[in-house]
């Protein structure tokens, strides 16, 4: 892209943006920031979901349309666990090692055997989904479940400038994702498992060729894939609740976080989850009904003009 | 050998191995053995109209088997069975076959094709008749016109935004759009009328004929399964369809010889919704309503799941994937508690696509290959 365009496309998003934030910021601060908050916060339950379905893709070129249901096992896994014991970092981690668990199987006994076959993997966790989806409803019926906060994070923080008081555990959760994003960083750029995964992400055959077992390397990935999404249900549960259906929601957020974002990066993950949290929590609070229009509109516009993404690469 | 000799031995050579290539001549035996009758094509060299041409060699002993088992069926069966089974079947058949279309002749697995139906439906509600204040009122014919073309320019434009991408990215991006129309119609309530839809949309009464009754919407709907079925024959056929498939095989090839692949691409999209958009309305005149309910992730899914079952490569496979999904649907409550319906359809399609990945319609291909006494069918056996 050339410098003049370039200045075009930010003029172009940017005033917009820029002009909407100066009017809301002028015509009512508090809603504002607290809406930037709650998008900031969305956005960090979005990454991490999100970063698992990319992590996950970019190495297996695996679209796993399952990565909803693990999302719901992990969440139900953890509200239980926690119901039980009462500790909530137990939850947390029982919550991560049920999905990463069920990824470990997923991968083992299925999609490995159906390696480079792109769409007969994609119907499989398809297949998958429902199954999951209609055994969960079985287990834990329709009915909502919704996980407390742990006890030293329940209640607002107040005396904050602007916006006096913010849910303790919703401003966790954003420092939850910013940790999660600096340890995934931290793995894939400065471990010999990160540089693996990012070998494979690149070729796969070359990574085989040079000694590394590539079976291991995919399963350990799709553990952690996996693993995240549980872990995202479980913080999920807090904030959203459980319900069936919760599935195919954050499923599609992680579509369009990854599709928005450039798939297999976890980069673009963060910023695809900033901007969706961004876009429907202050859908939700500027302009209720079309809420779900804005997303759309994001994810058309990013389409027509970087059909793979903010900063996807070609595959 | 003539062109048309040549064309009929292609076709079924393609049937048959469905795709791969290898030793043309032993299939071209094998299908003229295959064929039998209609080995002798009296048209072949004649100046007969294209049409009765095309009939005589699309139609054979089972179309017509099948269709005079189509005509009796009403008159047999309880209305029951001829509404709730066969028409439903027959209307999500046509919407599937959508689907079997771009999917199996076009490479493009899109997951929207219910959203296309769906806003079909929507849009037929919106400028028709129904309970609800929001409707025009326009005559059904209207409606049902503009509503067809609104949705096959949806369709059109999601291909075209949707083409940039390929074969799993396809999938995802279609997902996205299907869901982002679901969430649409749920929240709107000024123009979608939000979580109640738009209820009592029901078939006109034309020509003295109450088309809501069981009888008349069954053969209303067959004849536009019908329709449906023959056009996906007949395009195939063409130089577009053949340009197509020529895609679905090898894009970078089909461009170096000149061939716009984003153009084909989003013209099979075109094509898919409209027959889509049909298959909407006459889903939206089946339920007598619309809600968002009726386009939710399920049923988009649902569609893949039909047209998965029956077999991709196979028009007529939207159709008995369709027949297996309703009967499943109608009587799991037999098989396993109703509630268990999603567990029971899921597993019969992990297992076919685990086990068969060309669906019904290739387990019973593999079966005769393997148990068949044509030997020259049965010698090349290809693993796929």
């Amino acid at each position: 892209m050339k410098w003049g365009t370039r200045a075009w496309a930010w003029l172009l998003i940017g005033g917009p943006i820029t002009l909407f934030s100066l009017w809301a910021i002028v015509d009512n601060p508090r809603l504002y920031f607290i809406t930037l908050l709650n998008g900031l916060t969305l956005a960090s339950l979005y990454f991490i979901v999100a970063s698992g379905f990319t992590l996950v893709f970019g190495l297996m070129r695996n679209v796993n349309l399952a990565h909803g249901s693990l999302y719901l096992l992990g969440g139900y896994v953890g509200f239980f666990v926690a119901e039980k014991t009462g500790w909530w970092v137990l939850a947390l981690a029982a919550g991560f090692l049920a999905a990463a668990l069920a990824g470990l199987l997923l991968q083992t006994l299925i999609l490995r055997h159906m390696q480079g076959q792109d769409l007969r993997q994609t119907m499989v966790t398809i297949g998958l989904s429902i199954v999951v989806a209609d055994l969960l409803l079985w287990a834990f019926t329709a009915q909502v479940h919704q996980m407390d906060a742990p006890e030293w994070l329940q209640g607002p923080i107040r005396n904050i400038p602007l916006i006096k008081a913010y849910s303790a555990y919703r401003l966790s959760l954003l420092a939850a994702g910013i940790i999660i994003g600096v340890f995934l960083w931290w793995l894939l750029a400065r471990t010999t498992v990160g540089a693996m995964i990012r070998a494979g992400v690149d070729d796969r055959q070359m990574l085989a060729a040079s000694g590394v077992n590539v079976n291991l390397v995919f399963a350990v990935t799709f553990m952690l894939g996996a693993g995240l999404a549980g872990l995202g249900g479980v913080i999920g549960a807090v904030e959203l609740s459980m319900v069936p259906g919760e599935d195919t929601r954050l499923l599609l957020a992680s579509l369009i976080v990854v599709i928005v974002g450039g798939m297999g990066s976890v980069v673009g993950a963060a910023l695809g989850a900033v901007i969706l949290g961004l876009a429907e929590t202050y859908g939700l609070a500027y302009a209720p009904t079309y809420s779900v229009v804005f997303t759309f509109v994001i994810l058309i516009l990013v389409l027509a003009f970087r059909p793979r993404g903010i900063l996807g690469k070609p595959a | 050998m003539s062109a048309a000799q040549w064309r009929r031995a292609m076709n079924g050579g393609l049937r048959h191995a469905a795709g791969s290539s290898g030793q043309p001549p032993v299939r071209v035996q094998a299908s003229a053995v295959a064929s039998g009758a209609a080995a002798v094509d009296p048209y072949a060299d004649s100046d007969a109209p294209r049409w009765l041409k095309f009939l005589w060699r699309t139609l054979s002993a089972r179309h017509v088997l099948t269709f005079g088992l189509a005509l009796v069926f009403p008159f047999v069966a309880t209305p029951f069975f001829t509404f709730q089974v066969a028409a439903q079947a027959l209307v999500l058949g046509l919407i599937a076959l959508s689907l079997t279309f771009l999917g199996g002749y076009g490479g493009i697995v899109s997951l929207a094709q219910m959203s296309v139906a769906g806003m079909a439906g929507y849009a037929l509600a919106i400028l028709g008749a129904s309970s609800t204040p929001i409707s025009l009122d326009w005559p059904w014919w209207l409606a049902v016109i503009f509503a067809v073309l609104i949705a096959t320019v949806c369709a059109t434009v999601i291909g075209w935004l949707s083409v940039r991408t390929e074969g799993i990215y396809t999938i995802m991006i279609t997902l996205a759009f299907g869901v982002a129309f679901y969430y649409l119609a749920l929240q709107n309530y000024t123009l979608f009328n939000g979580f109640q839809g738009f209820q009592k949309v029901y078939p006109p009464h034309v020509l003295g004929v109450n088309w809501r009754d069981p009888l008349p919407f069954y053969f209303l709907s067959l004849f536009w399964a019908m329709a449906g079925y023959f056009a996906v024959k007949w395009i195939v056929r063409t130089p577009f369809g053949v340009a197509l498939q020529g895609v679905r095989d090898n894009p970078r090839r089909m461009a170096a010889l000149g061939f716009n692949v984003v153009a084909h691409r989003v013209a099979a999209y075109a094509v898919a919704g409209f027959m889509a958009a049909i298959g909407g309305v006459l889903m939206v005149w089946y339920n007598g309503l619309i809600t968002p309910g009726s386009v939710n992730t399920g049923w988009q899914i649902n569609i893949l799941v039909i047209a998965v079952l029956g077999g991709m490569r196979h028009p007529i496979g939207a159709f008995l994937g369709a027949i297996i999904f309703v009967l499943l649907q109608t009587f799991a409550i037999d098989l396993i508690d109703r509630e268990r319906f999603n567990l029971v359809i899921g597993v019969v399609f992990l297992a076919i696509v685990l086990f068969s990945p060309d669906g019904l319609l290739g387990l019973w291909a593999k079966l005769r290959r393997r148990f068949g006494s044509d030997p020259s069918v049965t010698s090349p056996s290809h693993r796929q």
